[in-house]
């Protein structure tokens, strides 16, 4: 593991409080983690535990009360923002993966995921040119043309995966990414993002309450009353069809 | 970068097409609102060129004929004749009246002229059908818009008169076509008494004793027969001649005969500052009332449609779209509409314009200032919804 630190996600310490005074809930009470570049780790807890209140941490999305997030060799987080844009923080550096895919409904599937590296400030083409690679290695690019609409649920949610890792992030953030999912297309959303956190090192944490899917995971995090406990998990490898 | 706007629109737009339509035809309501009283505004113009007047001349102390009741001897044309720079004089009346042809009655402005006077100021300009009036009585040149046609009897108070020709686009400043006849015909339209109340009147000037008194027989007929011609006219339209400024040749009239002269831009200004003033205002208030519906249009439509892409805007503020790019996306999709709208309303109200009854006329200025009263609504009314969609959580993306 000591290759690893240094990079990837390392959290601290990690509060977060909501409200003040007595209507105060504590929904994070030091939450230690690390994950490696190329690691997909499971993070598994009950109701109520915190699992998207981190999520939204790591996703610069709603500010900690305390603690340490490093991304890369960047402190992105010390008892305050360091990263003055957290928007461009979002844009290049995090992907998010949620339930349900969340897709643009306006744009097809090409620009849905372009749209990224658009706002990056890349040229059309050269956007569309790095969705289409995706969508190839997603195997969703026979549909790059359609509308969200048209897809399954399936092909919108391997869509959702490419548009998080269009910009290359070092970070992916997956929130109940298979639980609108049969177990097959569950699995397989699984053994993609195990291949593209390999192929694209990048480090990413899947939040899940899935049974189908928790035996994948080599490790994992359990939330429990807002802090993390770290176990073994089975590491099962899982090979689609064909594959 | 691609146009968010565009494709949301393109890929809702029989929402758009649909919604733009509706706020097209209020577009449509306003620019023909605007369209009537250019109508107006026009017609005023068309009634003093088509007069053929440099000169109006009137009773004093008023804004003859056409805005306040006039009227002079039918004898002061030939003094006017007399004065330095006038060409030509003709004696006018005015009669706004109903005038029946069988059953119906159809609203319109009776012109008594000189026959035979064509080329003088008052007479129709052209006709397009038929001829002149050349005989003292019982002719009569229509303006098409009456709908009557050449050869039919139409009745003015009691009498009846031939059509011996058409004209167009000779109507009066309220957009009544005009029936023009002879002068001593309209003379007596204007004054004409029903025989009862002549009958009464006799008796009365009989019962008179000052025209009664013995020793000057015959004093009794003769100011019966005084009684009974109506020497008025309402006014003097007078072409100046060739070289002289209208100004110069009124102001000695005014000073030497005591009468009102207007020239074409005082009486322009009578028209449409006081006669249509009123109308106008009335115009002004509905355009007004308008205006403040399309927008609150435009804006409830933005502001839903926005609300509705609540999810949209989170994930797309999560990945990182700029605030000003989706100010920018609800913008343009106002303006989108904005445009749709002023197209199809421009486009209705082309094609309804002819249909109304009075003039329309669609100044393409009048659609300039429209085109951007339009787009300033639009960007007013999604001040709304970009407020609704700048308080949009990135996190609620993420969700619970
Ligand atoms: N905006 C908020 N304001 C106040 N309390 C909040 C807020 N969001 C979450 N909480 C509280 O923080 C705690 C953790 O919530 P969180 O949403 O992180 O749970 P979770 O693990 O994602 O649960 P679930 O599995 O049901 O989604 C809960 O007690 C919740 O009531
Ligand atoms: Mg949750």
């Amino acid at each position: 593991m000591a290759d690893m630190l240094g990079k990837g996600i390392r959290i601290e310490g990690l509060r977060k409080r909501y409200g003040k005074g007595d209507t105060a809930v504590d929904a994070l009470k030091g939450v230690d983690m690390q994950v490696a570049p190329g690691e997909v780790v499971g993070l598994i807890g009950p109701s109520g535990s915190g699992k998207s209140t981190l999520l939204k941490c790591l996703g610069a999305v709603i500010e900690p009360t305390g603690g340490r997030m490093t991304l890369g060799e960047e402190v992105i987080y010390d008892n305050r923002w360091t990263t003055a844009d957290l928007r461009a923080l979002r844009r290049d550096r995090i992907g998010f993966v949620f339930q349900a895919p969340y897709l643009i409904p306006f744009l097809d599937v090409t620009d849905n995921v372009a749209l990224l590296p658009m706002l990056a400030g890349r040229s059309n083409a050269e956007s569309r040119k790095r969705a289409l690679e995706l969508l190839e290695a997603l195997d969703v690019a026979h549909r790059a043309k359609a509308m969200p609409s048209q897809l399954s649920g399936g092909e919108q949610q391997r869509v959702a995966i490419a548009r998080a890792l269009v910009n290359r992030p070092p970070v992916i953030l997956a929130d109940e990414p298979t639980a609108p999912l049969d177990s097959e297309r569950a699995l397989a959303v699984i053994h993609i993002l195990n291949r593209m956190a390999r192929q694209y090192e990048t480090a990413i944490i899947v939040v899940t309450h899935d049974e189908k899917i928790i035996p994948t995971f080599k490790r994992i995090y359990h939330i429990r009353d807002g802090k993390t406990q770290e176990e073994a998990g089975e590491g099962r490898v899982f090979e689609p069809d064909g594959g | 970068m691609i146009s968010l706007a565009g494709r949301d629109i393109l890929h809702a737009w029989g929402k758009f097409v649909f919604t733009g339509v509706g706020l097209g035809l209020l577009i449509g309501v306003t620019l023909t609102m605007a369209g009537v009283y250019r109508g107006m505004v026009d017609d005023a113009k068309v009634l003093l060129d088509n007069s053929g007047a440099d000169l109006w001349v009137v009773q004093q102390d008023t804004l003859g004929p056409y805005a306040e009741p006039s009227s002079l001897y039918d004898d002061v044309y030939r003094t006017i004749l007399g004065m330095p720079g006038v060409g030509r004089a003709a004696n006018v009346t005015y009669l706004t009246m109903q005038v029946r042809l069988g059953e119906r009655d159809v609203r319109a402005m009776v012109v008594g002229v000189v026959p035979g006077g064509t080329g003088e100021p008052g007479q129709p300009v052209y006709l397009i059908a038929g001829r002149q009036i050349t005989r003292s009585h019982y002719e009569a040149v229509a303006d098409i818009a009456t709908g009557f046609k050449l050869g039919e009897r139409i009745q003015i108070r009691r009498n009846h008169y031939t059509v011996v020709g058409l004209t167009r686009r000779m109507v009066s400043s309220g957009g009544d076509p005009m029936v023009f006849i002879p002068l001593k015909d309209a003379q007596e339209a204007q004054f004409l008494k029903d025989n009862d109340a002549i009958v009464q009147q006799r008796r009365r000037t009989a019962a008179n004793p000052a025209f009664n008194r013995p020793g000057t027989p015959g004093l009794l007929d003769a100011v019966i027969a005084s009684q009974s011609v109506n020497p008025y006219i309402n006014a003097v339209l007078v072409q100046v001649k060739p070289g002289f400024i209208p100004e110069a040749v009124a102001e000695p009239i005014r000073r030497w005969k005591h009468l009102q002269v207007y020239t074409r831009a005082q009486m322009e200004e009578i028209l449409i500052g006081k006669l249509i003033a009123t109308a106008a205002k009335q115009i002004g208030m509905f355009l007004v009332i308008l205006a403040i519906v399309s927008a609150a249009i435009v804006a409830f439509i933005i502001y839903t449609l926005t609300l509705g892409k609540i999810r949209e805007i989170a994930v797309l503020k999560l990945i990182g779209t700029r605030n000003r790019t989706i100010a920018g996306m609800i913008l343009q999709q106002a303006l989108g509409l904005g445009m749709i709208g002023f197209v199809v309303g421009k486009i209705a109200a082309t094609f309804w314009a002819p249909i109304f009854p009075k003039y329309v006329l669609l100044e393409p200025g009048d659609s300039v200032r429209g085109f951007i009263a339009v787009m300033v609504i639009c960007v007013l009314a999604s001040v709304l919804a970009i407020r609704a969609a700048l308080k949009v959580d990135p996190a609620e993306a993420i969700g619970g």
